[in-house]
Order: structure tokens, then C-alpha cells, then sequence
């Protein structure tokens, strides 16, 4: 454990002070504006995530099929994604010791994984059998319900990390 | 009473104090206001999207409306409360902050907007509700919605590199 960390600081030692990362750190506006995007992104997300769960657990959107808005938001979603990735990556790299240290980034990472997992099983069991959810009541609710607490608990452990 | 005699009134109630003294309660508060806003944000966007015939062109836009406005709305009161407490705790310092007094003025903007959608250009729904594309107006509403939407949450984050 502890020697983890040590190898996790000589890692930031080392991309903090790469000229990628210096550039970053000099630039002041650059983290600001990523973080604008990187938020924004997220509130896609999240948005078109709480309407999917919403959905699931029977309480909004109920005149459209469930498959029917898996197809309308979860391509949308992983497409985000991508954009979350990189400029998530962008903060990384300017700030390497504040994001890669913090306990609050690693359990932000751990929901991201679990929840990603279980948008792609959504995703898959309902393009096989669009009745996959509809018939299955009380699987629907309780997936919908864990993902829906996961990205509250993403998003507000990603405000917590500045302040660990 | 003049608004910065107001603004030291306000920092100096009880809950105010409560938040600028407590180590939690101010980033609490301030998670509870990213997630309304997120939120409001991101529906409103579904909507404007269906506006300028970029998403939903299946729906109509009603359908699109009902679909979403209830959240946006309970987010959007979520997001005033919990950002008004905010405010409170520091509210001289915020009320001299130039992103914060840009994002009320986008906020305002894009309020007179909607406004303008729902009293004016909304009258003539019945033409272009099942339409998969809209016209100028419309879209311009949506368009215009979603920049002043993007400016506000750019705004807020400027709030926080900022003394």
C-alpha cells in the first residue's frame, strides 16, 4: 500500500513536470475552461442517465418503451464519454497530485466503472430482447435505482475532490 | 435599504454564518447545487435539441416538453435554494464578483427568452408541433436557450477562480 502511493507520487513528480503539463499549469484560463466542458458533458449525461433510470423504475418517461430510450440516450452517452475522458485526462495531467492522490478521484473512478458496467448490460439485454426490462419489474427498478445513486455519487464526489 | 446593506444583513443570519464557519456544510450545499443544476441544464438541452430539430425529430415537441419540464422545473427550484444559501454565506464578496453578477445577468437572459418562447412564439404551436423541422423562431429560442445555458454553468465555474 504504501509503496503503491510511492510509486503513484514519483508518477505525478514526473507528469507534473513534463512540458505538456507545465504548459497547463501556466495557461491559467486552460483549467477553468476544461472543467466548463468536462461539467457540461456531465450534465448531458446525467440527464439523459436520471431519464433512462427514471424510466426503468417506472416514475418518468413511461409513454416511450424503456428499449426505445436506450436506443435515444446510451449512444449519446458513450459518445460523451469520450469527451469526459479527455478532458477529464487534460486536468489530470495539469494537475496530476490533486486528481491521482486524492481518495475522493478514486471513488470516483470505482462508481464510474461499476455504473458503466451496468449501462453496458442495460444496453445489451435490451437490444437482444426489447421486452428484456418491460417484463422484468422489480430487476428494472433496483438497476435503475443503483445506477441513478451511483451518478449522484459521482458527481458529488467529483466537487468533493477539491476539496480533499 | 440598499442592496449591500442587505447583503451584510443576509451574511450575518444564522444559517449564513453556519455555512462559511462549518468545514462540510458549504461544499454540501454546493454539491446539491451542481446536481440541480446538472440537471436543469441537461433536460433543458433535450428540449432545445428538439427545438432545433437535432434530437427527438420522432416526438413531438409537447411530448418532448411534458417529458422533461417537470424535472427541469423541481431541479431549477433546487438549484435557486441551494445556490441562494451560497450566496448568503459570503454575499458582499459575491455581490462585488464579476463571473457571479454575469451569470445572474445570462440567467436573467435566458428567463426573458423562455418567456418570449412561452407568451409569443409558442401561440402558433399547433403549425409545427409534429414537424420534424421547426421554424426560425423556434429554433432560434431553442438556440439561443442552450448558449445562455452554456454560459451560465461556464459562469458558475468561473465563480470559483475567483476571489
Amino acid at each position: 500500500m504504501v509503496r503503491g502511493h510511492r510509486v503513484i507520487q514519483a508518477f505525478c513528480d514526473w507528469l507534473s513536470n513534463t512540458p505538456v503539463s507545465l504548459k497547463i499549469q501556466t495557461i491559467l484560463w486552460i483549467i477553468p475552461a476544461v472543467q466548463t466542458v468536462h461539467i457540461l458533458s456531465v450534465s448531458f449525461v446525467m440527464a439523459s442517465m436520471a431519464m433512462l433510470d427514471l424510466r426503468l423504475m417506472g416514475i418518468a418517461g413511461k409513454r416511450q418503451p424503456i428499449a426505445r430510450m436506450v436506443d435515444r440516450f446510451v449512444p449519446w452517452v458513450w459518445r460523451v464519454l469520450l469527451i469526459l475522458a479527455t478532458t477529464g485526462a487534460i486536468l489530470i495531467v495539469g494537475e496530476p497530485e490533486r486528481e491521482l492522490l486524492n481518495s475522493m478521484f478514486r471513488a470516483k473512478m470505482a462508481m464510474l466503472a461499476t455504473v458503466l458496467v451496468i449501462t453496458f448490460v442495460v444496453q445489451r439485454r435490451s437490444n437482444r430482447d426489447a421486452q428484456f426490462w418491460e417484463t422484468r419489474r422489480v430487476a428494472a427498478t433496483a438497476v435503475g435505482c443503483v445506477s441513478l445513486l451511483l451518478w449522484v455519487g459521482i458527481v458529488s464526489a467529483g466537487r468533493w475532490i477539491a476539496y480533499m | 435599504m440598499s442592496i449591500l446593506r442587505l447583503c451584510a444583513w443576509l451574511e450575518n443570519t444564522q444559517v449564513a454564518t453556519s455555512i462559511r464557519e462549518s468545514t462540510w456544510l458549504f461544499p454540501t450545499v454546493e454539491t446539491i447545487h451542481v446536481l440541480c443544476i446538472l440537471i436543469v441544464v441537461g433536460s433543458i438541452a433535450m428540449f432545445d435539441l428538439r427545438l432545433l430539430n437535432l434530437s427527438s425529430r420522432d416526438r413531438s415537441v409537447t411530448e418532448v416538453y411534458d417529458d422533461v419540464m417537470p424535472w427541469t422545473r423541481a431541479a431549477f427550484v433546487g438549484a435557486v435554494i441551494a445556490g441562494g444559501l451560497l450566496f448568503s454565506s459570503s454575499a458582499t464578496k459575491y455581490y462585488h464578483n464579476v463571473p457571479f453578477r454575469l451569470k445572474m445577468l445570462t440567467l436573467l437572459l435566458a428567463g426573458l427568452n423562455t418567456a418570449y418562447f412561452e407568451f409569443w412564439t409558442r401561440r402558433s404551436i399547433a403549425d409545427w408541433n409534429n414537424a420534424p423541422r421547426t421554424p426560425l423562431s423556434v429554433r432560434l429560442a431553442g438556440g439561443i436557450s442552450l448558449a445562455l445555458w452554456i454560459l451560465v454553468v461556464a459562469c458558475g465555474r468561473w465563480i470559483g477562480f475567483t476571489k
